[in-house]
């Protein structure tokens, strides 16, 4: 058996890959359930009623696929240039925390047109930031970002802690660690009634069209995947190699800082070490699945959210421990990953 | 408060050794891995999975040293799994391990969530024991430490002798170094570069699961989510500070164990004068800073992260 290169990627297998890729997840995912005693079909049904069977089911699940989308979007566009940007998490939570160092006193006089815009670029800088010292890293020092990146998450998070228990913990809290809310004016407009669900979502959805434009359509996003698929290449054919590199840097980690502050203005009002229930390594899944196409991550990070969010009342259903939604998002990545060899190589036999 | 007395306590050193146990056996293991070309981020998760399932074992009623073994036969399923994805199909390195790391972690806390029932503390078991040393143990000194230890880091010292061994003074290791730095000329040797990366890979994925089922084997008594805290990533690291040398991991694992023991230590002298979290982040940033400084100088195993496929250049 060896495996020969295709000549083209037909776009049937393109887009045949991640749907193959998530069905072959669920039914690994359903070996678990059957072994965990529940049955299958029952469970996955409870899955979708869970996400879908009430007008707040699914506000849950869009509220829950909006930060989703935007670190899909972060993981994206860093993957495209081959930047192996794995601090999703940890630029979230410094977005996050920054949101939180600002919105409490210093937007409070301002008029909300004023104070929203300003705390997503205060979010997108922290998350910018922490990316740009794994950059200089990588490009001062010859040090692999993945590993920075991945060791810095861990950094952030105890800032974080550090954080919500000395200087920005809220004397209101009666103890509890967590951080000052941020004044009412800087807090996302609702977008449906008694939901949760909130502007930040028109925001992700923008951001994964332009972001779409960009890479498609101006000669940045064609230096960008040049950069990526052959650095050597494309600095002979001149790209600024570094230039390109620190821009790329700079949207993914605002992206991850940006989902951070809207998370924080837009459903918790303030920030807890917990703020975060893996959305930057989700990020890194959803932008695999999608295939690093900015669109493609709004249905993968859909399809993230509705089994988080499904898992839920599942579990309290049927009585499958809802880490199986984890389970599942991280198979589809190892699924997905071997349906994309398959659009690249035919075997042979 | 004296900072130099810390060191010369010998609860220090007794913490020493423990807490570098599980970072020795990561190490090692990512070592042998990368050693024949291939970087493997399956550590974090493929630790914490041999952390639950050695775990329940022993919960269930097996004995300590089954219980590592099962950890140990976890690991290399999960190697078997990055060495399908990475060396025949030549996947990304990097994107198939955090896939593994992701994959492995949710299922131990999914199997660990159906088989043990919500509680306020969780069940635990009895651990390994301190080793009898007989007259060892009456050293000054450096005998206390030592029979204050329990078998497995013994086992994991011993394991990277062995490593240094056989990767420098027998055929086998030749032909792992071969694999790591040119398979084409491996395979010119009458080597097997695809056997080779399939056997270090499952081998350092079950060193990887002994140092996470070390820690709810013998360093703690259960399990609990998050229990890894980037352990994995921090051996990743350790493994440019040695340089790719079984010898140095070993020191390299001692003094970050070192640094970890003393900002402890550190930190309940300092009590509420210092953040406690910017002592936490000591083992973290300590880890980047030696990457910053060890990188340059570092030889990579030229053959890493590039997969081999036969016939293609």
């Amino acid at each position: 058996m060896r495996f020969e290169l295709r000549e083209s990627r037909s776009t049937t297998l393109m887009i045949a890959a991640p749907v193959l890729a998530i069905a072959a997840a669920l039914a690994l995912s359903g070996v678990l359930i059957a072994l965990a005693g529940a049955s299958v079909i029952e469970a996955y049904r409870h899955i979708l009623i869970g996400a879908f069977g009430t007008r707040l089911a699914f506000a849950e699940t869009l509220t829950r696929a909006t930060p989703l989308i935007l670190t899909g979007l972060a993981a994206a566009v860093a993957f495209r240039a081959r930047l192996w940007n794995i601090g999703g998490e940890g630029q979230f939570l410094i977005g996050a925390i920054a949101v939180a160092a600002v919105g409490a006193e210093l937007t409070a006089g301002l008029p909300s047109a004023v104070a929203i815009p300003a705390l997503f670029a205060v979010g997108a800088v922290g998350g910018m930031a922490l990316m740009l010292v794994a950059l200089g890293l990588r490009e001062r020092f010859n040090v692999d970002e993945v590993v920075t990146t991945l060791l810095l998450n861990f950094v952030a998070i105890l800032f974080v802690s550090m954080m919500v228990e000395g200087p920005l913990r809220d004397p209101l809290a009666f103890g509890w660690p967590q951080s000052v809310p941020v004044a009412d004016n800087a807090t996302l407009p609702r977008l449906m009634e008694r939901t949760r669900l909130h502007a930040g979502l028109i925001v992700a959805l923008l951001l994964a069209v332009v972001i779409y434009l960009v890479q498609a359509r101006t000669v940045f996003g064609l230096q960008s995947k040049a950069a990526g698929f052959n650095a050597g290449a494309a600095r002979f054919a001149g790209v600024p190699l570094g230039r390109t590199l620190v821009a790329v840097a700079c949207i993914s980690g605002g992206l991850a800082g940006l989902a951070g502050a809207i998370q924080v203005m837009g459903v918790r009002g303030n920030v807890t070490t917990d703020i975060s229930p893996g959305f930057g390594y989700s990020g890194i899944v959803i932008a695999m699945l999608a295939n690093l196409n900015p669109l493609g991550v709004i249905a993968a990070a859909c399809f993230a959210a509705v089994m988080f969010i499904g898992a839920d009342g599942m579990s309290r259903a049927v009585g499958v421990p809802s880490f199986i939604a984890d389970v599942t998002v991280a198979l589809s990545l190892l699924t997905m990953l071997v349906a994309l060899f398959f659009t690249q190589y035919r075997v042979r036999w | 408060m004296d900072l130099i007395a810390i060191l010369g306590s010998q609860g220090l050193w007794e913490a020493v050794l423990r807490i570098a146990t599980p970072l020795m056996f990561g190490t090692l293991g990512a070592l042998l891995c990368e050693r024949a070309g291939v970087l493997n981020l399956g550590i974090e998760g493929i630790m914490a999975f041999g952390a639950l399932i050695g775990w329940l074992a022993v919960f269930n009623g097996a004995g300590l040293w089954t219980g590592l073994l099962v950890a140990a036969l976890s690991g290399a399923m999960f190697g078997l799994l990055h060495s399908v994805l990475t060396v025949p199909l030549g996947l990304s390195q990097h994107v198939t391990g955090l896939g593994i790391t992701l994959f492995a972690s949710s299922l131990a806390y999914f199997i660990f969530r159906l088989t043990v029932p919500l509680e306020a503390s969780p069940p635990t078991i009895r651990p390994f024991q301190p080793v009898e040393l007989g007259p060892i143990g009456d050293i000054p000194f450096v005998g206390p430490v030592l029979a204050s230890q329990t078998a497995p880091t013994y086992l994991a010292v011993a394991v990277g002798l062995a490593m240094m061994y056989v990767l420098f003074r027998t055929p086998l290791g030749l032909a792992i170094r071969m694999t790591g730095e040119n398979p084409h000329a491996a395979e010119a040797q009458g080597i097997n570069p695809v056997r080779v990366r399939f056997g270090c890979i499952m081998a350092g994925s079950a060193l990887m699961a002994m140092g996470g089922a070390f820690l709810t084997l013998s360093a703690f008594n259960s399990f609990f989510p998050t229990m890894i805290q980037g352990r994995g990533w921090v051996c990743i690291a350790l493994v440019v500070f040695a340089s790719w040398r079984p010898g140095w991991a070993l020191t390299g694992a001692l003094l970050f164990a070192l640094v970890d023991a003393y900002q402890l230590r550190l930190q309940a002298a300092v009590e509420d004068a210092i953040p406690y979290q910017l002592f936490l982040m000591a083992p973290y940033i300590a880890a980047i800073v030696v990457l910053a400084v060890m990188a340059r100088r570092a030889r990579v195993p030229q053959a890493l992260m590039k997969p081999y496929r036969r016939g293609e250049r």
